[in-house]
């Protein structure tokens, strides 16, 4: 061993064969496959891995899995940067580049330390207490100053550009943790025939079998694992995941777990970096062991000292030694077994210290009974523990220590959904009690059986509960015989010698920490947790939480169970936002809806603009103009003037069939359609029940029992909902039923005093004013096509909209802007169609924003007097028919040439801008080519009373401010002779 | 959360829209007067324990009660409207 930290023979983790180059702190260094960081970072002699939180004290591994707190770094893959990764986790592979965290300008010397010297000044509640006064300074001196000082790893302050997954599984049987318990559970349940999913969240199942390397059934460990793998991998049922950490049990046997895919590979090529599973199990096996505690003693958070059970993991996983001279600090005698199998694997073990008197003293290491560590020495790194004896202070020299204040069952999974664990005097550590989780049981250590033997039995009894639960045979099944030994422990938290004694290392919580918290008051854990910050790091005191209880408990003079439990709360370990977003982001968010003439639209050079998910063009540029409102104008102009295109699919249709469809769409609009003749068409209204506007749109009615309705498209989703909600809760007797054609059809507005002239040359039979007028609809044959023909006008033009199966949508397009333009028209897009429809007084949902009722409307003669609809009866409340009410005017500016814009409040022409004064607001706005002037749309308080007043709009927001005065919201042609001619 | 669609089977929670409790059921007669539809569009209690509420299932267009318990978060069951 001398010259190197990795012990020969050792370390059936690793591949000697396949040495990896890695750098740490831009240091050069060579691990093997297999290694984590951690285990690479110490056989490169490395002790010294971050600096602490608070204090910036240095800080080694201590641990050999997900729990560690200290070996905290930063992943560096180009521009990305990982902070918080857990170096104990972290697999190696070759071009790794880590980094150290909380330390400047390095690891050796760091000008915080500083910290460590103020530590009188700096323990329980020293923020709340310093940085109170002046108020001032918060923001601008403390947490500026507080977050560099303070805090764990940096981010890139990039955008995370990595690959994510999301995922969902569904099971008979989810066990978590591949342990001996979970391996013969998942064993179990296989043979009987179950869907079972085991979840590890190791590279590889085994758990603590790979660490202490028990005989099991009369094998080795790792034959007996090679066996059980091989004859899971044989069951087509059994799906066994790696690299998977289940973080949360949530409602209905689901689960979260997050995969960890690319992270472990030099070239992860395709692959995400992790993956966010959901896994719905009916029956929940919860295998996840136990965590080893430390004991708080003075200077135990020097770099050396580690957990007892960590170290044979190191020694036996990946044959690195933890130190030349090792010391044991243990209550239990699963730390006492640790210091044997140590020497059995050629560690020199300096001294076994045990505050138990009566611990067998006949070993081959030197055993200190009755005895306690009081201090250590070494400021980079342990070179001496001092251990408190019946004859007094011995120095005892060891460059490692491992301690052992027993066991916690990792219960966190089962207090998920509020359940709270009871406390077992016998190991000394809170148990999971049945029915935390529906559906999930505990099993081996988890469940409290911390022998290997208990936990292949427990395993196997968890699988035998769930078969029966689950309706499945249960087979027969003799677990093999293993260890099983005993527990033996002495309750023993802290050292009480003076000097710091950490309990929560990744937050700098120590035991007097939470004495003084107690003393000041903060005496419940919760209060307790917040004031220190204890168990609110990273690793979320996985090992410091039931000792800081303990500590709590001791000073308040009470036992542990009455101080209470820490919550816990998902996730179990850190998942990355980007992991739970997995597929959230981008248009993954808001996918895209296109247009049949989409591509057309898009080569014609127009802008496109998202209305809902749906893209539609804002309009078609042509050479020579220079800005959207050339091209905007021109196309009002084109309607107005010859005809227009214009892609109207994106309003929601429902197709309504039936012998009760009129009668049903009576109860559902505000005015009555069935008494709408076949082939003609009416406006309609819908209420939400409130009283106010949900939408507004057309119904055709194509034949006796078969209507057409159309929505907008903001609103098409919720009118669906709607409507379906309306007929099953109220009329589901009725002979009616419909559904959403909207992607079914193209439809094309067609507008202008050439419309008709334009439709004649695709209509195999030509339309005339007479055979087919205002408001009527009519099958038609469109160049061979079968569509539908309905005169209507969002426009106020003579308009048409056609309408033909939607794979025809893209020719039609085409030929409809051809036929225009050779006509003296053209496509037109969003822009001009809203300034067309503002001329002319047409509402959209910048109108109808869920606040507005048809009276604020103008339109209450909609509601039918002589029958009932939803939202008749709210809409007749008194306060709904208010004058005050902002009602619907229109509003030109009184220099036509002052811009108005949308979202503007309305006043008093002489009113100052002040809130008290606010009498309505600009709802629509734009510039109307064919009036020479800006138009708007608006609600104005007893609006409808005010036509020819003048007002101020006063835009504070924009710096705008203008007189315009208020009409009616018809500007154009109020008899509507264009669109009836 | 996952809920049971009659149509569709046990489904994750994101497919389906919350309504609101059940009372949206009971439509009060149009005359029934101010209270009585207060009452159905805006007054509701707070229940810890069970409820029985209306969700819809978005990929089918079914309505639902489900029968749950805002304490323990036990879905009970659910049955479509119609
Ligand atoms: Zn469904």
């Amino acid at each position: 061993m001398s010259g190197g930290w990795r012990i020969p023979g050792r370390g059936a983790g690793i591949d000697r064969q396949r040495p990896l180059r890695f750098r740490f702190d831009g240091r050069e260094m060579e691990g093997f496959a297999g290694d984590t960081l951690a285990s690479a970072l110490m056989a490169a002699g490395v002790r010294v891995v971050g600096r602490s939180f608070k204090y910036h004290r240095p800080r080694g591994v201590m641990t050999a899995g997900a729990e560690e707190p200290n070996a905290l770094v930063e992943i560096i893959e180009g521009a990305q940067q990982t902070p918080n990764t857990r170096a104990t986790v972290q697999e190696l592979y070759a071009g790794l580049q880590a980094r150290s965290q909380n330390r400047w300008p390095g690891l050796g010397f760091d000008a915080l330390a500083v910290n460590d010297f103020l530590h009188p000044f700096l323990g329980a509640g020293f923020y709340y207490k310093t940085f109170m006064w002046p108020r001032q300074f918060w923001e601008r001196v403390y947490e500026p100053i507080i977050r560099r000082a303070a805090g764990l790893g940096s981010l890139s302050g990039r955008t995370d550009e990595g690959a994510y997954e999301k995922a969902f599984a569904f099971c008979d049987l989810l066990v978590i943790g591949a342990g001996p318990a979970g391996l013969v559970a998942a064993l179990r349940a296989g043979r009987a025939g179950a869907d079972v999913i085991m979840a590890e969240a190791d590279t590889q199942p085994g758990g603590r079998l790979l660490a202490d390397l028990p005989e099991i059934g009369g094998q080795g460990a790792r034959d007996w694992l090679a066996g059980v793998q091989a004859e899971l991998a044989a069951l087509p049922n059994v799906r066994v995941m790696t690299r998977t950490t289940v973080t949360g049990a949530y409602d209905g046997g689901t689960y979260g777990a997050l995969e960890r895919v690319g992270l472990h590979r030099a070239d992860p090529g395709d692959l995400p970096r992790e993956c966010f599973w959901r896994i719905v199990a009916k029956r929940a096996v919860m295998a996840t062991g136990a965590l080893e505690r430390p004991i708080a003693h003075p200077g135990n958070d020097r770099p050396g000292v580690m957990l007892a059970s960590a170290m044979p993991a190191y020694v036996n996983r990946w044959g690195v030694a933890p130190g030349r001279r090792v010391a044991i600090f243990g209550n239990n005698d699963s730390a006492l077994a640790t210091a044997q199998a140590l020497t059995a694997a050629g560690v020199q073990i300096a001294a076994y210290i045990d505050p138990r008197p009566d611990v067998p003293a006949l070993q081959d290491f030197p055993v200190y009974r009755g005895a306690q560590v009081v201090g250590t020495r070494g400021r980079m790194g342990l070179h001496t523990v001092q251990v408190r004896h019946a004859d007094g202070v011995s120095e005892v020299p060891a460059d490692a220590l491992g301690l052992s204040g027993g066991w916690n069952p990792t219960l966190h999974l089962a207090c998920h959904m509020n359940g709270r664990p009871e406390w077992d005097a016998r190991i000394a550590a809170f148990v999971p009690r049945d029915g935390m989780v529906p559906g999930l049981t505990a099993a081996g250590a988890a469940a409290g059986g911390l022998s290997t033997a208990a936990c292949l039995t427990d395993g196997a009894r968890a699988a035998a509960t769930a078969l029966a639960d689950l309706g499945l045979p249960v087979p027969e099944m003799t677990p093999p015989g293993a260890e099983d030994a005993p527990y033996g422990i002495a309750p023993f938290w802290a050292v009480d010698a003076g000097g710091r004694a950490w309990l929560d290392f990744a937050n700098d919580v120590t035991t007097k920490d939470v004495a003084q918290a107690a003393r000041e008051g903060f005496a419940s854990v919760e209060h307790m947790k917040r004031y220190t910050t204890q168990g609110m790091a990273p690793d979320q005191g996985k090992n410091s939480n039931v000792a800081a209880l303990a500590v709590l408990a001791d000073a308040t003079g009470q036992s542990i169970p009455d101080t209470g439990t820490t919550t816990f709360r998902p996730p179990f370990v850190p998942v990355s936002i980007a992991a739970l977003g997995a597929g959230g982001r981008a248009k993954g968010f808001a996918p895209e809806r296109r247009l049949t003439s989409d591509a057309q639209s898009r080569a014609m050079g127009a802008p496109m603009i998202e209305a809902g998910l749906w893209y539609r063009p804002s309009y078609f540029p042509r050479v020579g103009e220079a800005t959207w409102r050339e091209a905007c104008d021109r196309e009002v102009a084109m309607v107005r003037g010859a005809v227009g295109v214009c892609d109207v699919s994106t309003l929601g249709k429902i197709d309504v069939q039936g012998p009760d469809a009129g009668r049903y769409l009576d109860f559902l609009y505000t005015n009555r359609m069935s008494s709408l003749k076949p082939g003609r068409i009416r406006y309609g209204l819908m209420l939400r029940e409130d009283g106010h506007v949900m939408d507004d749109g057309t119904c055709a009615r194509l034949g006796e029992g078969h209507f057409l309705v159309t929505t907008t498209t903001a609103a098409a989703g919720q009118v669906m909902r709607h409507m379906d909600f309306v007929q099953q809760a109220f009329c589901a007797d009725w002979a009616v039923r419909f559904a959403s054609v909207t992607e079914h059809w193209a439809q094309f507005a067609v507008a202008g005093p050439r419309a008709r002239d334009l439709l004649n040359t695709l209509l195999d039979q030509p339309v005339s004013a007479d055979s087919l007028p205002f408001m009527a609809c009519q099958p038609v044959t469109v160049a061979g096509v079968a569509g539908r023909l309905f005169r209507i006008s969002f426009s106020g033009a003579l308009g048409y909209e056609v309408a033909v199966p939607a794979r025809y949508g893209a020719a039609l397009f085409s030929r409809l802007v051809e036929g225009a333009e050779a006509l003296g028209g053209g496509a037109y897009g969003m822009e001009a169609l809203n300034v067309m429809r503002i001329e002319k007084g047409f509402i959209t949902h910048a109108e109808i924003d869920g606040r507005v009722t048809a009276f604020d409307l103008g339109v209450q003669r909609m509601l039918s007097a002589a029958k009932d609809c939803i939202g008749k009866p709210a809409s007749e409340r008194p306060g709904l028919m208010d004058d005050a009410r902002g009602q619907l005017v229109g509003l030109m500016s009184v220099d036509p040439a002052d811009r108005i814009d949308a979202g503007a409040p309305l006043y008093a022409a002489d009113a100052p801008a002040r809130a008290e004064n606010w009498q309505g607001h600009v709802t629509s706005a734009g510039y109307s080519p064919t009036l020479k002037g800006w138009l708007a749309l608006g609600f104005l308080s007893n609006g409808r009373a005010r036509h020819g007043e003048v007002l101020c709009i006063h835009d504070a927001l924009r710096g705008r401010k203008l007189m315009a005065r208020v009409c009616d919201p018809v500007f154009l042609d109020p008899e509507g002779r264009a669109m009836r001619g | 959360m996952r809920l049971t669609c009659p149509c569709c089977g046990p489904r994750d929670r994101r497919e389906f829209t919350y309504y609101g409790h059940e009372t949206f059921l009971h439509r009060p007669a149009p005359d029934a007067g101010g209270q009585a539809w207060d009452d159905y569009l805006h007054n509701r209690d707070n229940p810890a324990g069970p409820t029985r509420d209306l969700w819809y299932h978005d990929p089918c267009g079914t309505w639902l009660v489900v029968a749950r318990d805002t304490v323990t978060h036990a879905v009970e069951g659910s049955e479509a409207l119609a």
